[in-house]
């Protein structure tokens, strides 16, 4: 995955709290591979549903701004990747939910809390405007107007680097090892019994 | 210095801690389902092995047929299911399967198989992973990288979660469960209300419930923003724990005895959150939005969003719309058109006892499924002559599975449909396009399918008094 530190793209806003992962795809998509493309699925039922959908008017923008909790529900990574696929690099909110921002994260996208989510949607209404996120400042530039974004270190440096965690994993491979081998010993029951495997048809 | 139940497990499965606070931490057991096709196809495009197959354990649920088991007619999910046999035999991973007598929802196996123990980290590729905490387990819900990246290496990188503690006092009244001291603090706290949270459920009430009881509770943590929920292990959790399949036996089983005995938060520990909660207060609960905050005791009536404080109001007001009710009503005067009982959240043996202590004797005016949480459960539920109760009612006994909770299966609410439900989401069509969801506990369900509306389960249990 390619890292980046700055992106610079059309913002537009979906003005709601709560938007859960069964909105950002509904679960029939979910049998797709990822080489299919997931883009086509991202609000699949909304979208039908209204006739003015905000990102059907917008199809260019590549920032995302919404409503507080963004992303609650379940752990379908195929919601960041629907994003993703459709041309999002950043959603702005007020704040996210724990397992979808760790998800996004993991894709290279950001999900950016900013405390003043809230006027940033209203200043944007049903239109767009040019954006700007720098990660190295942690900042946001919207309509004239500067926002700071919360930004944990670790999420800025796997973004800007494009890190994968199983690479920076394996690098402590030694240390897993011993640990494992400490557990066993210490705590044996720790690991499935080999009688359950006896039961098994 | 004291520490909490949360740092206690976390500190036993750290293997290091980066400058920034992030933790690699070891993982006792990975379950995965066949959403977990993204993690497999991410480790064959790297060529990697899964680094401990035996302690990987695969299970068929969310695409699971309930019915037609035996030749699976939908290609789509004949897909899925052969792409899970496919990668756990081909990385030596034991498989729960469909044709397999102990199948059944990742969150009802694990605890029934004895996989889900006191002290161990768990994780799986979804959010209701927080259920294993009832246990006093670190449970917690991935996303699809995470479970390639626990695939690869038995370890994960989380950052600690801040500790929150609700204590629940007191007795619940006669047909309050669990699920409505979930919904109460939900709708209290909101559905963000404990998001960066590890819950700790604590009091006098926590104590009094079932394995079954604590499993729903710490299940819907995640609805309340919670990625974990823990319940701090005591007799009633050893005694579910002795002789499962996978738990230790004999002298393992009294060395597995003496650490757990150390898992409670320490007297004096510091909870950055403490909410208390009066059980007498919390009446059976019901949403009538369409998330879990939605809710509202069963004797009160849909809100004005008018009312309500100005994000609040305008989300009311979609919520209505979707849900096609009007502000005013009484609660109980919303008819429903089918009614689901499943779900790792309420359908173990417990809740399918309560629901049927109601349908005993009874019509449902209303159809609807009953599809417990594993076959094991169904096997139990036959036994006790349980099945004949629900289908004597007019209910369909079905296989095991995630089934109409999610409806990946083909089993879905109509468009426009109300659905009284036993799950845990009540999103927008969560349970198919345009589905109305209304949740509430098993008892209210059966209540809701005996009158064909959303009914008070006390009347119908002071009728049988
Ligand atoms: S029953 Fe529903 S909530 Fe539980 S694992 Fe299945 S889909 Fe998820």
């Amino acid at each position: 995955m390619a890292g980046w530190q700055r992106h610079e793209g059309e913002a537009v806003a979906l003005p709601r709290a709560d938007i859960d992962t069964d909105q950002l795809i509904p679960a029939r998509f979910m049998s797709a591979s990822r080489a299919e493309g997931y883009g086509g699925f991202l609000f699949a039922d909304l979208r039908e549903d209204a006739a003015d959908f905000p990102l059907d008017r917008h199809p260019e923008a590549s920032v995302l701004v919404a409503g507080p909790n963004f992303g609650c529900g379940s752990s379908r990574e195929a919601a960041v990747y629907a994003l993703v696929d459709a041309g999002f690099r950043v959603v702005v909110a007020e704040s996210f939910a724990d397992i979808f921002a760790g998800n996004a994260v993991n894709n290279g996208l950001l999900p950016a809390r900013v405390a003043e989510a809230g006027a940033i949607l209203d200043a944007l209404g049903s239109g767009t405007a040019p954006a700007r996120i720098d990660l190295e400042t942690a900042t946001l530039e919207i309509a004239g107007a500067r926002h700071a974004i919360e930004l944990p270190d670790i999420w800025r440096r796997k973004l800007v680097n494009g890190w994968d965690d199983i690479d920076l994993t394996r690098a402590h491979e030694d240390e897993i090892a011993a640990f494992a081998r400490a557990r066993r010993d210490a705590a044996p029951w720790t690991w499935p019994a080999r009688d359950g495997s006896r039961d098994r048809a | 210095m004291s520490r909490t139940l949360l740092d206690k497990l976390w500190d036993a499965h750290e293997i290091r801690v980066d400058d920034d606070g992030t933790s690699l931490l070891w993982v006792d057991r990975h379950l995965v389902h066949e959403g977990s096709h993204h993690a497999f196809a991410k480790l064959a495009e790297r060529g990697m092995p899964v680094a401990r197959p035996e302690l990987t354990f695969a299970v068929a649920d969310h695409y699971a047929p309930t019915r037609g088991r035996e030749a699976v007619a939908d290609p789509a999910i004949a897909k899925m299911l052969e792409r899970l046999e496919r990668n756990t035999a081909a990385h030596g991973i034991a498989l729960f399967g469909l044709r397999d007598p102990r199948q059944g929802i990742v969150h009802v196996l694990g605890p029934e198989q004895g996989l889900t123990l006191p002290g161990l980290l768990v994780t799986c590729g979804d959010s209701h992973t927080s259920t294993h905490g009832a246990f006093g387990a670190l449970a917690f819900g991935i996303g699809a990288t995470q479970v390639a990246h626990v695939l690869a290496t038995q370890t994960i990188w989380q950052r600690r979660p801040k500790a929150m503690r609700i204590r629940v006092e007191g007795a619940l009244g006669p047909g309050v469960t669990a699920k409505d001291i979930a919904l109460h603090w939900i709708a209290r706290l909101g559905t963000s209300g404990a998001t960066g949270h590890a819950v700790e459920y604590a009091g006098s009430a926590v104590r009094a419930l079932s394995m079954e009881g604590r499993m729903t509770l710490c299940n819907l943590s995640i609805e309340g923003g919670a990625r974990f929920g823990l319940i701090a292990p005591d007799d009633t959790t050893l005694a579910y724990v002795a002789d499962r399949p996978f738990a230790p036996r004999g002298a393992e089983f009294e060395a597995a005895r003496a650490d757990w005995a150390g898992l409670a938060s320490d007297a004096d520990a510091r909870f950055d959150r403490e909410v208390e909660i009066d059980a007498a207060e919390i009446a059976p609960t019901v949403t009538w939005g369409t998330t879990p905050e939605q809710a509202l005791p069963i004797t009160g009536r849909i809100p004005d969003p008018g009312a309500l404080d100005g994000g609040r109001a305008e989300a009311a007001r979609a919520a209505l719309d979707y849900m096609g009710l009007t502000p005013g009503a009484p609660l109980e005067e919303i008819a429903v058109d089918r009614v689901f009982l499943g779900s790792c959240t309420n359908a173990r043996i417990e809740d399918l006892r309560a629901a049927a202590a109601i349908l005993k004797g009874r019509h449902a005016r209303v159809p609807g499924i009953v599809s417990p949480g594993s076959m094991l459960v169904r096997a139990q539920a036959e036994a006790e002559g349980l099945d004949r109760v629900f289908t004597d009612a007019g209910l369909e006994w079905v296989g095991a599975g995630c089934s109409m909770c999610v409806g990946m299966n083909g089993d879905t609410v109509a468009p426009g449909e109300r659905c009284a439900s036993s799950t845990n989401r009540n999103f927008r069509g969560r349970q198919g396009k345009g589905a109305r969801t209304h949740l509430m506990s098993p008892v209210m369900v059966a209540a809701a399918a005996v009158t064909g509306r959303l009914t008070d389960a006390r009347t119908l249990m002071e009728e049988r008094a």
